[in-house]
């Protein structure tokens, strides 16, 4: 791709300082809207079993460009900017639904299902008067168009001519990895916002760093659902944008003693759960992997934490701000006892999880504390400096890969 | 007045003395005792109207055991990290929605003000409680309190029970 006009100069060229201004500024901000979000990534919109039926919709975003996501009569799933061709104005407005066409509430201009403008109101005029000009080509105008690919149940976007066919963004470890937890067909158990006081690449960044999540979330630590010293690793694509992390259970880490030895707050003895059953997990993937957290570059979470399962999508909203859209899920096939386990461990996640509710503040602590702090740098150095797949989770090594796709695409 | 007319008046009397305790207990930072409002075994969630309207069962808090509230207790006191805040929680009139085998269902409007600990305050949820009570020896007693929070989106984090 060619480089795109950056805002601003990057300060050196390896990838284990991060300046501060990048959280803040709103040039580079609005550079990002254009050169990632609107650029040649995809972007997750949502699941496939969301726009199930013909004509079955979901409103949701591409960056900040609200895009309407609709499956059409020939079972095509399409994607177009939700934005009046006539006016600008919003043409669906409402979160899903079902139509056989839209129609803009303003001046009832139409669309079909594939983003088409169809429909002009009065567009001859009235009683031979008015209307639009005979040189009015309805073809020549309407939203913008998305190309969308679906995998594994999950629906991608993308705004870019050249950007690569999914399978190949995405990558053969990386899918693998998908096509794990997405083996059948999912049933949305619930869907939460969770608006956080952060610019949003602090929310992927703390989704990809494995180094923070024993040490910040107490509630990981002492229930050893995941510690550093426990096996598993983090596998980065080779452009640095995705990541899988994953956590298997050993028996030998029960007796280790690495976060007593060395005072770290998360490890709290005498800690226990009154009621276990929060806990009481089952290996239905058949790998022993209890927790696999994996990022598609920039805006796509998959979450399996036991059997609690989830997709969040990252929406920015303006540098210091962003919404995370978690969608909880089982399969259509889980029994009632999975259904509860599933209802069950879901506490550890979401804007109350045992988990997940201090990767919901620790990003304002960081815009906060960082404040005035536009021109220094963060370290990222744990595990060296390169941006590779490594056997441990003592690593920023998929934070690094973040940065290191980050860069290519904004032409630092 | 008749007979069955006072003992309504009596019930919502004592609906709302509950409901006043509860509020009292979250918001003086008496979190331990929120627990003792709820039978054993129970049922806790908080949820949206939307996710109640699509049918959608998961909370963002779930608990169906005295033993997962105290649980929840415990790890926002000494496990989870986050910023001192405390909530106000102004309840409405309880309304009878039925009675039957010795279980009340009640709605009842509620609204919650978050106040950090710079002074910001928030409003933080609005929504309706949806309960299903049973008399303990005298004391009324939550089988169910269905959370039902009218926004869908929540800021930051829920760091006391609504």
């Amino acid at each position: 791709m060619a480089a795109p006009e950056s805002p601003r100069t990057w300060p050196g060229t390896g990838l284990t300082r991060v300046p501060y201004w990048v959280y803040q500024d709103e040039p580079n901000y609005r550079a990002e809207l254009r050169h990632i979000f609107e650029g040649p990534v995809w972007n997750f919109v949502c699941l496939e079993s969301d726009v199930a039926r013909p004509g079955a919709f979901r409103t949701t975003f591409v960056g900040e460009m609200p895009v309407i996501v609709v499956r059409a009569e020939d079972g095509r799933i399409n994607a177009f900017e939700n934005r009046c061709a006539h006016r600008g104005a919003l043409i669906a407005l409402d979160d899903a639904g079902s139509a056989k066409h839209f129609q803009c509430v303003y001046h009832a201009w139409t669309y079909d299902l594939c983003g088409n403008l169809t429909g002009i109101a009065f567009e001859k005029g009235s009683n031979g008067r008015g209307g639009m000009p005979p040189g009015f080509r309805k073809g020549e105008h309407g939203p913008r168009k998305l190309r969308t690919a679906s995998l594994h149940g999950l629906v991608f976007a993308t705004l870019a001519a050249d950007a690569p066919p999914l399978e190949a963004y995405l990558g053969d470890d990386i899918r693998v990895r998908i096509a794990r937890v997405l083996r059948k067909p999912v049933r949305v158990l619930g869907r939460f916002v969770q608006a956080l006081p952060n610019n949003w690449k602090l929310y992927v960044e703390n989704v990809k760093d494995t180094y923070h999540a024993s040490l910040l979330h107490a509630f990981f630590g002492t229930f050893r659902i995941t510690r550093l010293t426990q096996g598993g690793g983090v596998l980065v694509s080779a452009d640095g944008g995705h990541h899988a992390s994953t956590t298997i259970n050993r028996p030998e880490d029960r007796v280790s003693t690495a976060y007593r030895d060395q005072g770290i707050r998360s490890e709290r003895e005498g800690y226990r759960l009154l009621d276990p059953t929060l806990l009481d997990g089952v290996d239905e993937f058949g790998d022993g992997i209890q927790l696999q957290i994996l990022t598609v570059f920039p805006n796509f979470v998959l979450q399996q934490i036991q059997n609690c399962l989830a997709v969040r999508q990252v929406l920015p909203k303006g540098p210091g701000a962003m919404e995370l859209h978690w969608t909880y899920f089982g399969f259509d096939d889980d029994d009632p006892t999975m259904q509860r386990r599933r209802l069950k461990q879901s506490n550890l996640v979401g804007p109350a999880g045992y988990v997940s509710m201090e990767d919901g503040c620790v990003g304002g602590f960081v815009q906060r504390g960082a404040a005035a702090a536009a021109q220094e740098l963060s370290i990222v150095n744990m595990g060296g400096d390169a941006a590779e797949s490594q056997e441990t989770r003592a690593t920023e090594a998929s934070v690094r890969g973040f940065w290191k796709a980050y860069r290519r695409y904004m032409g630092y | 007045m008749s007979a069955t007319d006072l003992a309504a008046a009596g019930l919502q009397l004592r609906l709302a003395q509950l409901n006043a305790d509860y509020a009292r207990a979250l918001d003086d930072d008496r979190m331990e005792e929120w627990p003792e409002f709820f039978t054993d075994p129970c049922l806790y969630v908080i949820t949206t109207a939307d996710n109640q309207r699509h049918g959608h069962t998961a909370g963002i808090v779930y608990a169906d055991s005295q033993g997962m509230l105290r649980d929840r207790v415990a790890a926002l006191r000494q496990a989870n990290v986050y910023e001192r805040q405390a909530y106000r929680h102004v309840v409405g009139l309880p309304a009878v929605r039925g009675e039957a085998d010795s279980l009340v269902r009640v709605e009842t409007a509620f609204l919650v003000v978050r106040i950090m600990r710079d002074g910001r305050m928030d409003l933080f949820a609005t929504g309706r409680y949806l309960d299903a009570l049973v008399d303990e020896g005298g004391a009324l007693r939550f089988r169910e309190r269905m959370v039902v929070c009218d926004n869908n989106r929540f800021d930051t984090l829920l760091a006391i029970p609504l």
